[in-house]
């Protein structure tokens, strides 16, 4: 087909002259927002000769791409999810790879009064008693998942005007959230890295019911024999790697570390 | 192959249920130069476009020598407002050869030819619908022409033309005429009329009142209609 | 406000600092977008001329039809698609989701009618205009569209331009389906929505003028080389 003679054509016009293979990864926005990706994309490039395509999506989304064999791996962190997809057969096997934590933004002047909340399940029913206007990503996230499971601990049902769904990924969330002046809960790196703050400031982090944990699943070959398993495993072995450890814990923002990276032996 | 005489047999042609002329029955022989006249709304268009096949027939028939396709390929019809291609004149007078598979640089070279014949050489690379009047119906007279049509209709070609672009038209009718064209055309002007005619059919209200050589016609119409008509008054 | 400033001066800056990510998503853009004006319009031209000459039965309703798809919501269309190409789908095992021919295969379904529609409409007044003409002149039914599609070239050009504005500013269908994924499938309007969706809002600015202007440009140029502007009786 012409089209793809084009294609290739401008890929080797405009990418660097090499014998790279390509591998496709559905991230969590979460992640990609955070910044990291543009930081060890090019290293795994150079090292291993490896082109990692992004497709970046929802936990939810991810897993659904995973399960379709769109992708040849996903990097979620959604625990309870990821294993109910392993279980069901999509996935290989899961592998940690590095941690940060959920942190709670609102209104700098915190009409809700969480920054004095001594857990996170405090600070969501503080919210909820003020009924102040609050953002949730509303797209089956990892984030969603995890804010879900808070409201849950809290015994509340969110509902009502001042609990708003965005269904968006975590920058567009933010976005909404700062268009509002609102509170709503995020991963610290995506909120270190976005460019609209207006208002807003963080306000409420610390609880270890905030950790987040971000892991790689290949897509199982034995489902979908198309998928580079290959490809997907030696990109496994870098993310695990000293390298990727030292790039991963000196990502910083601000002088703040974003990641904490806690792979360990398989 | 020779596609004269043309027969028409109670022919009819009918619009959206209302008549349009019919029932006609005449015969056109090879050789003439046939005027129809008659005052406005009496068929005469309606005719001409029913002998060329414009106008589908709706009762009776239309038999020319041959099958009526190839009939086609040898009439030619030049209409009262003239119909140009969005085209350069060079391209407008090639196209009908172009249509027969002519190849583009013969036809080309036929169509050069063909506009000096016509006095149009000076306007082979203006663009068709720029054209004067005149200049553009002479356009369609030689792009009518340049096919070399056995039988050629005109349908009161001269009817928006100043007079010197009527002269010219009429020059080259004759002069068509002469070579052995068949010629059929309408007008609603008298003088026109008695100058070119050699027979004359004379219509009213959708039918054919009288049909007879020119001479005969003029001296001494046999119709009251046909009288009122040569005479100048308005004919009901 | 100082977004809208800051987003003019952002925009020069990348241009002129030949920024290479900035050039490769102007190429791909292009690439992707010219790719589907020209296949719609090898598509969409004959049959709006099609449609414009011969009669048939279902004639009126396929003309209906015809204007209804171009109400397509271009997001839906990205939605079948995907699920088309996925890999669960039936097309899947081509492989061409997330790529730049998925983003082409959808662009063309959504553009196609847009230039059918306005080629028929174009061709029928001209068909209005030709038709005793051609009639007389005995032209096959090719050879009659063949002169009708000559003829109106320029009105058609138009059309060919509208399915350019169209495909060119999309955003849904080729999220869907390209993924916009970097170097690969990352167009004009999807880093738009990245860079805004991650609060650049500047730097989304500055695509969006680059988006504007290249639109305009593309426009000028089909006009010149196109040498249609006489004035004639159009």
């Amino acid at each position: 087909m012409s089209i793809n003679w084009i294609t290739l054509f401008a890929a080797t016009l405009l990418a660097s002259a090499s014998q790279a293979e390509s591998l496709k990864m559905a991230v969590t926005t979460s992640f990609y927002n955070s910044g990291l990706s543009e930081i060890l994309l090019p290293e795994i490039k150079a090292d291993i000769g490896l082109d990692v395509e992004l497709i970046v999506v929802g936990t939810g989304q991810a897993l659904r791409l995973g399960e379709a064999g769109d992708v040849d791996a996903i990097l979620v962190h959604a625990r309870a999810a990821e294993e109910a997809f392993i279980a069901a057969g999509f996935g290989t096997h899961r592998r940690e790879i590095m941690y940060n934590d959920f942190v709670f933004v609102g209104p700098s002047d915190d009409p809700a009064n969480i920054a004095t909340a001594n857990s996170a399940v405090a600070a969501l029913q503080g919210i909820a008693a003020a009924q102040a206007p609050f953002v949730s990503r509303g797209d089956d996230s990892g984030t969603h998942k995890k804010e879900l499971s808070l409201w849950a601990g809290a015994g509340i049902t969110p509902a009502g005007r001042w609990y708003r769904a965005a269904g968006s990924g975590m920058g567009a969330t933010l976005n909404v959230a700062s268009g509002m002046n609102a509170y709503t809960f995020s991963d610290r790196a995506s909120w270190l890295n976005f460019g609209n703050k207006g208002d807003l400031a963080l306000l409420f982090a610390g609880d270890p019911a905030l950790f987040n944990q971000y892991a790689y699943i290949p897509v199982n070959p034995a489902r979908w024999p198309h998928v580079r398993n290959d490809l997907a495993m030696q990109l496994e072995g870098w993310l695990t790697s000293e390298k990727a450890a030292a790039l991963i814990n000196a990502y910083t923002i601000d002088g703040v570390q974003l990641f904490t990276f806690n792979a360990t032996a398989p | 192959m020779v596609i004269l005489p043309l027969t028409l047999t109670a022919a009819t042609a009918h619009m959206r249920g209302k008549k349009l002329a019919g029932p006609v029955s005449l015969t056109l022989a090879q050789k003439g130069f046939t005027m129809v006249i008659g005052p406005n709304g009496a068929g005469k268009t309606t005719l001409l476009r029913l002998m060329h096949g414009l106008q589908r027939c709706s009762g009776g028939a239309v038999t020319w020598a041959v099958p009526a396709s190839e009939a086609r390929e040898k009439q030619a019809f030049v209409f009262q407002s003239p119909i140009m291609m969005r085209r350069k004149v060079v391209e407008c007078l090639a196209y009908p050869l172009r249509l027969r598979g002519v190849p583009k640089p013969e036809a080309r070279a036929s169509a050069t030819a063909c506009a000096h014949r016509f006095g149009l050489g000076a306007l082979l690379e203006s663009w068709a619908p720029l054209l004067s009047g005149g200049e553009k119906q002479k356009l369609s007279l030689a792009r009518a022409l340049i096919i070399e049509p056995e039988i050629l209709f005109l349908d009161e070609p001269c009817a928006n033309l100043d007079g010197r672009a009527t002269r010219e038209i009429e020059t080259i009718l004759q002069d068509v005429q002469a070579r052995g064209t068949r010629l059929v055309m309408s007008t609603h002007d008298m003088g026109q009329a008695r100058r070119l005619a050699q027979d004359v059919i004379f219509m009213h209200k959708g039918i054919v009142h009288e049909q007879s050589d020119a001479a005969r016609f003029f001296s001494a119409p046999s119709t009251p209609e046909a009288k009122a008509f040569i005479s100048g008054d308005i004919v009901e | 406000m100082s977004d809208t400033g800051n987003g003019f001066w952002e925009a020069w800056r990348l241009i002129l600092s030949l920024d290479p990510d900035l050039y490769e998503i102007v190429f791909l853009s292009l690439q992707v977008t010219v790719s589907a004006v020209i296949i719609a319009s090898v598509i969409g031209l004959p049959m709006g001329a099609w449609l414009a000459v011969n009669r048939f039965r279902f004639r009126r309703y396929v003309i209906a039809v015809l204007n209804a798809l171009m109400g397509l919501p271009p997001v839906v269309v990205g939605l079948f698609v995907y699920m088309m190409l996925s890999r669960a789908g039936p097309l899947g095992g081509f492989g061409l989701l997330f790529s730049p021919s998925a983003m082409i295969i959808a662009q063309v379904i959504i553009i196609t009618p847009l230039i059918a529609s306005i080629s028929h409409q174009t061709i029928r007044d001209l068909w209005a205009e030709y038709h005793d003409l051609l009639i007389s002149m005995n032209a096959t039914r090719a050879q009659r569209m063949k002169a009708l599609l000559w003829d109106g070239k320029r009105a058609l050009l138009t059309a060919t331009l509208a399915g350019f504005g169209r495909a060119i500013g999309e955003v849904g269908a080729i999220m869907i389906v390209g993924g916009n994924i970097e170097h690969i499938t990352r167009v004009l309007t999807t880093a738009i929505a990245l860079e805004t969706g991650k609060g650049n809002f500047a730097f989304a600015m500055g695509l969006g003028l680059i988006l504007i202007t290249l639109a305009v440009i593309v426009n000028l140029l089909i006009h010149i080389i196109g040498k249609t502007e006489r004035a004639s009786t159009w």
